[in-house]
């Protein structure tokens, strides 16, 4: 589903990423754990097309498709899912307004129909109710006044509405307690475990893991992939640390 | 908003995107009956013949007009217009076919046509044939008058019957100045004096029409009033008179939208908009202006030179003025409230969007004598391009006034960095009771922002609109749903190729 070959990329003319190769296939899950400022978020970002991220050299692609050469609205579109590390607040924009809109500029894109005021509803309060978010919260403004584990949860409800192929997920876990983690882990099981999507879960923690089972983790060090392995390289990684698997 | 809305606007906008990158940017074949080009004393006494119009008429309009060749232009706007030639513009056009109807059916097919392109009939075709609201759900619970307002001739007025039976009087002010002399001449002039400004008095003396309205004494009017305005006509100023009369203890809602063809030269509208409210009386008065803007490299477009004035006379009276300005080359507009009567309320809701070369200087005045009067100010601009927009407002408070109080909200927007906000709020206060509050904040529309609204799937243009209207809620939700929907979208179009 999506193939990372050989990526470089600067932020302010930093190189960040360093030539990292990753592949993920539909139905797996993959954690990317690693210390802080090893290009984690900047891996998020580039593949989904945020202005400043630079590519230098190196490609993606995505179900066969040039990733980097789409817009960033055409990478939802074609099924691409950003969870936020920091959701942001869009004041006056209602939470509803701003999913129905989104979604249906991502229909309307691949040749879909619209989705009615009263389809795109029921879809919504599905979501939010299986994620454990009042409707009210659904039609304030987007995460105006909402608390980082509202906001995260947030997140997760925009994901089950928008229904992608592919989710990118950063540091989702950060500011959840352990019953908002139990419900965000469940959600992103729900959602995205099937086997015709994929996820990229950017963490931290083994903690998530827990919850989300991945079937592989990658070490992410330096801009590059330094170590791959299965669910037990991350517990192998929470007792020793990364300064070890470094060395 | 609801789907069957959303359909019915989408073919609508679709039919009028046909058209160039300006939706109303086309001019119609109807022919025009003129007057003579220039402005002299025969020019006034032409449109008051054409108007059959009483003496004391035709004399108030000579004397403005004597007036007016005394007095400058203003210039303390932060706008740059160019010199404008009085003499090289036509003050008076009407379509030849000019029917006296009752409803829009009988009017000139090619008048509807243009409607049509304008949109118009998304709300109007069905309410103006009496279908009530909610029953294709997607039409508010409520009709629309409609005063139709054709280059400067009213061309039909709908729904008279329902409304004189209220007693409410709605009529073309060439009308009310026959039929209804004494209530015309009790108010005209008296809210915004026939000397108060420049272009205040050269409309004084070639107005050519507009809308009178009347409510009578605790009557609620039993629909939204609503005057679409339209110039038509190349080189002809638009010269629009409208007096709004709301006797004790009524409400009325009045909505007025603009729309403009495009033309190269410069045009020119100065109207007068006059509102009174006695005891108890409460009067909204929204405004959608999309006159043509001129091109993205500013040559063309409308000179919008407006004042708009409400007494609030009586106890407990109320006026609410709403507006959202998307078009014009030029916008210099002050609605403003005279607070006479104890504890009357003035409110200014504001949406000013300026981009390329746009230039726009609105805001309020706020004029508090009674006691306990109160005000509220929200002003939203939105700059984009290389166009300036500037909120000028101002809060007085007279000695006599007890306990008065203001709320100022004034918010600027802006989109890429060759764009100006400018903010000039005058405070005169001479009762220490007063409580005034001033909030001014000026912004970005941030990247994260953008990219956020990207990443879900909307186009820069989209998430732009979507920011946008987020910013200009609180100001759009005060509109009348006819218009909110439209305007919502008038500000997503008013912004193109402000991003990317």
């Amino acid at each position: 589903m999506l193939q990372i070959t050989k990526l470089h990329a600067n932020v302010a003319d930093k190189p960040i990423l360093k030539g990292l190769t990753l592949s993920l296939n539909a139905g797996e899950i993959h954690a990317i754990m690693g210390p802080n400022g090893a290009g984690k978020s900047t891996l998020g970002y580039v593949l989904s097309g945020r202005p400043g991220y630079e590519v230098t050299e190196g490609s993606v692609t995505f179900n066969g498709q040039d990733l980097l050469a789409l817009e960033p609205h055409e990478r939802a579109a074609a099924g691409l899912f950003l969870g936020f590390q920091y959701p942001v607040e869009i004041p006056g924009v209602s939470n509803v307004r701003f999913l129905r809109e989104a979604l249906n500029a991502q229909r309307k894109s691949r040749g879909e129909a619209p989705l009615s005021g009263a389809e795109f509803l029921k879809v919504a309060r599905e979501q939010a109710t299986a994620l454990g978010m009042d409707m009210d919260m659904l039609k304030r403004p987007v995460n105006v006044g909402f608390s980082g584990g509202e906001k995260k949860r947030n997140e997760m409800v925009q994901m089950g509405i928008i229904n992608p192929a592919l989710a990118i997920l950063d540091e989702t876990d950060s500011g959840l307690d352990i019953d908002a983690l139990r419900i965000v882990g469940d959600g992103i099981n729900r959602i995205m475990r099937k086997p015709d999507k994929a996820v990229l879960l950017i963490t931290h923690y083994q903690r998530l893991l827990d919850y989300v089972k991945p079937d592989f983790v990658h070490v992410l060090a330096d801009g590059r992939i330094t170590r791959t392995g299965g669910p037990e390289l991350a517990l192998e990684l929470e007792r020793d640390g990364y300064k070890e698997l470094a060395a | 908003m609801s789907d069957d809305m959303d359909i019915k606007d989408k073919a609508a906008w679709d039919a009028a995107e046909r058209v160039a990158d300006y939706e109303h940017g086309w001019s119609s074949d109807i022919e025009t009956d003129f007057a003579p080009k220039g402005l002299t004393e025969d020019t006034v006494r032409f449109i008051s013949a054409k108007k059959n119009e009483p003496e004391w008429m035709l004399e108030w309009r000579l004397k403005a007009f004597a007036s007016w060749k005394m007095m400058t232009p203003p210039d303390w706007a932060k706008l740059n217009v160019p010199p404008i030639d009085y003499q090289d513009a036509y003050y008076y056009a009407e379509p030849k076919a000019k029917p006296k109807l009752g409803s829009l059916d009988e009017v000139d097919p090619e008048i509807l046509r243009i409607y049509e392109k304008l949109g118009i009939p998304i709300a109007e075709q069905k309410l103006l044939a009496g279908v009530e609201g909610g029953e294709d759900g997607g039409l508010p619970q409520r009709r629309v008058a409609v005063d139709a307002v054709f280059d400067s001739v009213s061309v039909a007025t709908t729904f008279r019957a329902e409304l004189e039976r209220a007693g409410v009087i709605f009529r073309s002010i060439s009308e009310a100045i026959k039929e209804y002399p004494e209530l015309v001449k009790k108010w005209l002039g008296k809210i915004v004096p026939m000397h108060d400004n420049y272009f205040a008095t050269l409309n004084c003396a070639v107005f050519s029409d507009g809308t009178f309205v009347y409510i009578p004494e605790g009557v609620r009017c039993p629909m939204e009033l609503s005057t679409y305005f339209r110039i038509n006509a190349e080189n002809t100023g638009q010269f629009e008179r409208t007096l709004i009369i709301a006797d004790k203890g009524s409400y009325v809602s009045y909505l007025e939208g603009c729309t403009a063809p495009m033309r190269d030269e410069n045009q020119l509208h100065a109207a007068v908009v006059e509102l009174v409210a006695l005891d108890d009386a409460e009067i909204k008065y929204s405004t959608v202006q999309n006159w043509y803007p001129g091109d993205a490299e500013g040559k063309g477009g409308i000179y919008n030179f407006v004042t708009k004035r409400a007494l609030c006379q009586g106890r407990n009276s109320k006026v609410s003025w709403t507006q959202v300005e998307t078009g014009s080359a030029v916008t210099w507009k002050y609605p403003s409230c005279v607070l006479n009567g104890e504890n009357s309320v003035g409110e200014f809701y504001s949406v000013a969007v300026t981009n390329n070369y746009q230039q726009a200087d609105t805001g309020t005045k706020m004029i508090h004598n009674g006691k306990g009067s109160r005000s509220t100010i929200v002003s939203k601009g939105i700059s984009a391009g290389h166009s300036n927009n500037t909120y000028r407002g101002l809060v007085r408070v007279a000695p006599n006034a007890e306990g008065v109080r203001n709320f100022t909200q004034c918010d600027s927007l802006l989109l890429g960095s060759l764009s100006g906000a400018h903010t000039v709020p005058y405070i005169e206060v001479r009762n220490p009771s007063a409580q005034i509050e001033h909030e001014a904040t000026t912004s970005k529309i941030s990247d994260d922002q953008m990219f956020y609204a990207m990443a879900r799937g909307l186009n820069a243009e989209e998430a732009v609109t979507l920011i946008v209207n987020g910013f200009a809620k609180e100001v759009l939700q005060q509109l009348p749903m006819e218009f909110a929907v439209e305007a919502q979208k008038l500000l997503g179009i008013s912004l193109e190729g402000s991003v990317g």
